[in-house]
């Protein structure tokens, strides 16, 4: 095993600069790039202005991949982020449309339809054993059927409201928008969680051996259960913020999501086949992924061109950093 | 144990498939308002047929152990190709359908080298080369359009002797000229044996990468193949990124519809179609009772979710827990 495991999480934070991930270190540098690039292309984009506003569509992708990171370290993956950002959108907006109690709840309960969509998966995986990618594809699928039905085929026509507006579009502290607050905090919670609690040890263990984890007593099922869920909620509540963003749901909002929040994780150094990973990378890894969206729209690139960009970059990084271990 | 015995042990999935479809296609007939005609059949095989091509490119891959997420983008930029080149005289269409089963082996192949020798996860590779592949559809196809020759388009997706649709037959031809000497051949059994063990493949000196890179090319193969049935089927190109992305679902719920083992190296792409045959005419079914066609994505999103779950019956069976993580 590498040395980045259990005691190399722990062990990293004061002894930070000498033993920094060189994935993470990667990363960082290649923002540093894309900004020098993206400097050379327009005066305007090492403005304070401009990059604030980089960083507020950073935090809809940072919630998302937070829980998509939380699953990756277990050696699991999560594709029902797209119908879990879709449903927590238009469950939230659809919550809005009854009256005053509606619009109190409309936050929770968009979030709490993707906890279910997580729960869902997080039974499949942990307790009956289906692999992490078919069961979440397959819940997916459901949840895009059942919206389906709900909004009859058309994008729903509930809008978001006032409180979702002021979550992902707002200001409480001058200057600072209150997306990046709400990715800030719940990325602190991650990062407390994952090195300062039982819970984060048992994640790191079981994306290692989930077999060693479980013989030293973890009840890895549960820790499973509740990783899904969690990744879930985090999708939804992503998705509520897209809501307050645009100010209303679409059909397939969430689609735009699923790759980038993989890319972000992986590109952060968090290995994908669980176990070892910083938060800090992915941190870097959304960064990264909003800056290289933004310079592409910047130049003005075709949706067929950032596809192709896209893909060749997240290959190219994982050629780099992410690859297996030789056979034997 | 008799010979037979073993064989049915070993085909069980395949014919488990095959009932399942059997007794979908029969409810399908008996309740169509034109009941069992030659119509009847040659619309639902010309539909089949797709996602059997699909299923058949993802069994390839799933029974060496992994998966292949692009093959529905594969299948939709093979679709844009075909709408550009498959168009003219003979000669300029046969060196169309060249260079559009050339370029859905190339892209096999890619994903190939860089999962098997670029030593990366299939799925995130596949989800990445997906991405580049619909992004090369969007460029060769920004609006849906396009044509092709139509005589060809017509006798493949027609019938022969006014019975026998072209298409069924074109799937037995597949089956014949690609599946059954892959699983015959050395590097088929390679395939296998790498999804099986790979480590006790690798120690006896089976070779594995070959049979793996094999696999992924002709999966690359077969799902060209289903977008050049799909470019006949609809004479257009369309870069659909939900059409692709639910060909990639379709064939998943078809191969484990099929028996095809997930964790590998058990299953054959007779099952797989089959399979793809059954699924399609569950999904089907729902407009011959009549229900609004908005449930249909949820009606298909229940039996994957059904169908995927049917493999944690293998959880009783199950003697040590430790068992349970493999």
């Amino acid at each position: 095993m590498s040395e980045t495991t259990l005691g190399g999480i722990a062990g990293r934070m004061p002894k930070f600069i000498r033993r920094a991930d060189p994935a993470v270190v990667t990363a960082f540098a290649c923002i540093l790039l894309l900004l020098l690039v993206g400097s050379l292309y327009s005066r305007s984009f090492l403005s304070p202005e401009y990059l604030l506003q980089q960083l507020k569509v950073a935090s809809f992708l940072g919630v998302i991949a937070t829980g998509m990171m939380l699953v990756v370290l277990l050696g699991q993956i999560d594709l029902s982020v797209p119908w879990a950002v879709a449903t927590g959108a238009m469950m939230a907006c659809a919550a809005a449309a009854y009256g005053s109690v509606g619009v109190a709840v409309a936050i929770p309960f968009g979030i709490l339809c993707g906890v279910a969509i997580g729960i869902v998966n997080g039974i499949g995986v942990a307790y009956l054993r289906i692999p992490s990618m078919i069961i979440t594809l397959a819940t997916n699928a459901v949840a895009q059927g059942l919206m389906v039905v709900y909004t009859g085929g058309f994008s729903p026509q509930d809008s978001a409201t006032a409180a979702m507006r002021y979550l992902a579009t707002g200001f409480t502290i001058p200057g600072v928008p209150n997306a990046v607050i709400i990715w800030a905090l719940i990325g602190a919670a991650m990062v407390f969680a994952l090195t300062r609690t039982s819970f984060g040890r048992a994640v790191y263990g079981i994306g290692n051996r989930e077999r060693a984890a479980y013989l030293s007593g973890v009840d890895t099922r549960r820790v499973v259960m509740i990783a899904f869920a969690v990744s879930g909620g985090l999708s939804a509540f992503g998705g509520v913020l897209l809501a307050g963003y645009a100010s209303k749901a679409a059909q397939s909002m969430g689609d735009a999501y699923l790759l980038p929040s993989i890319a972000a994780v992986v590109l952060g150094g968090t290995s994908i086949l669980g176990g070892r990973g910083s938060y800090l990378g992915t941190v870097a890894g959304v960064i990264l992924i909003t800056l290289l969206q933004s310079i592409l729209s910047v130049m003005q690139m075709p949706e067929a061109g950032r596809q192709i960009i896209y893909g060749v970059v997240i290959v190219a990084m994982l050629l780099l950093y992410g690859r297996a271990p030789a056979s034997r | 144990m008799r010979d037979w015995r073993y064989w049915l042990a070993e085909q069980r999935g395949t014919l488990l498939a095959f009932g399942i479809f059997i007794v979908m296609f029969a409810i399908y007939s008996a309740n169509h308002p034109a009941g069992f005609t030659a119509n009847v059949v040659q619309t639902a095989a010309n539909k089949g047929v797709l996602l059997a091509f699909i299923a058949m490119a993802q069994t390839l891959v799933v029974i060496t152990a992994g998966i292949d997420l692009s093959v529905g983008m594969i299948f939709t930029l093979t679709n844009c190709m075909a709408s550009w080149l498959v168009i003219g005289t003979g000669l300029e269409t046969a060196l169309g359908l060249v260079a559009v089963l050339g370029t859905g082996l190339f892209c096999g192949a890619v994903n190939g080298a860089i999962v098997i020798y670029g030593r990366l996860q299939p799925i995130v590779a596949t989800i990445a080369t997906g991405a580049v592949y619909f992004g090369l559809a969007l460029l060769l196809r920004p609006v849906p359009g396009g044509s092709v020759n139509e005589g060809l388009a017509d006798f493949l997706t027609g019938r022969f002797f006014g019975v026998v649709p072209a298409s069924l037959v074109a799937l037995l031809v597949v089956v014949l000229v690609v599946w059954v000497p892959f699983s015959r051949s050395e590097l088929g059994r390679a395939a296998y044996a790498a999804g099986s063990s790979e480590t006790a493949a690798y120690m006896s000196g089976v070779p594995i990468r070959r049979g793996k890179f094999l696999a992924y090319t002709l999966a690359g193969l077969l799902a060209a193949i289903g977008g050049l049935f799909l470019t006949f089927f609809t004479y257009t190109g369309e870069a659909a990124y939900a059409s692709g992305n639910a060909y990639t679902l379709f064939s998943i719920a078809a191969v484990v519809l099929g028996g095809v083992s997930l964790f590998g190296g058990k299953g054959s792409a007779i099952g797989a179609i089959f399979g793809a045959l059954a699924f399609r005419t569950i999904g089907d079914l729902l407009f011959v009772f009549d229900f609004d066609p908005l449930w249909q994505p949820l009606f298909q999103g229940v039996i994957l979710l059904i169908a995927v779950s049917l493999g944690a019956f293998a959880l009783f069976r199950v003697r040590n827990r430790l068992e349970w993580f493999l």
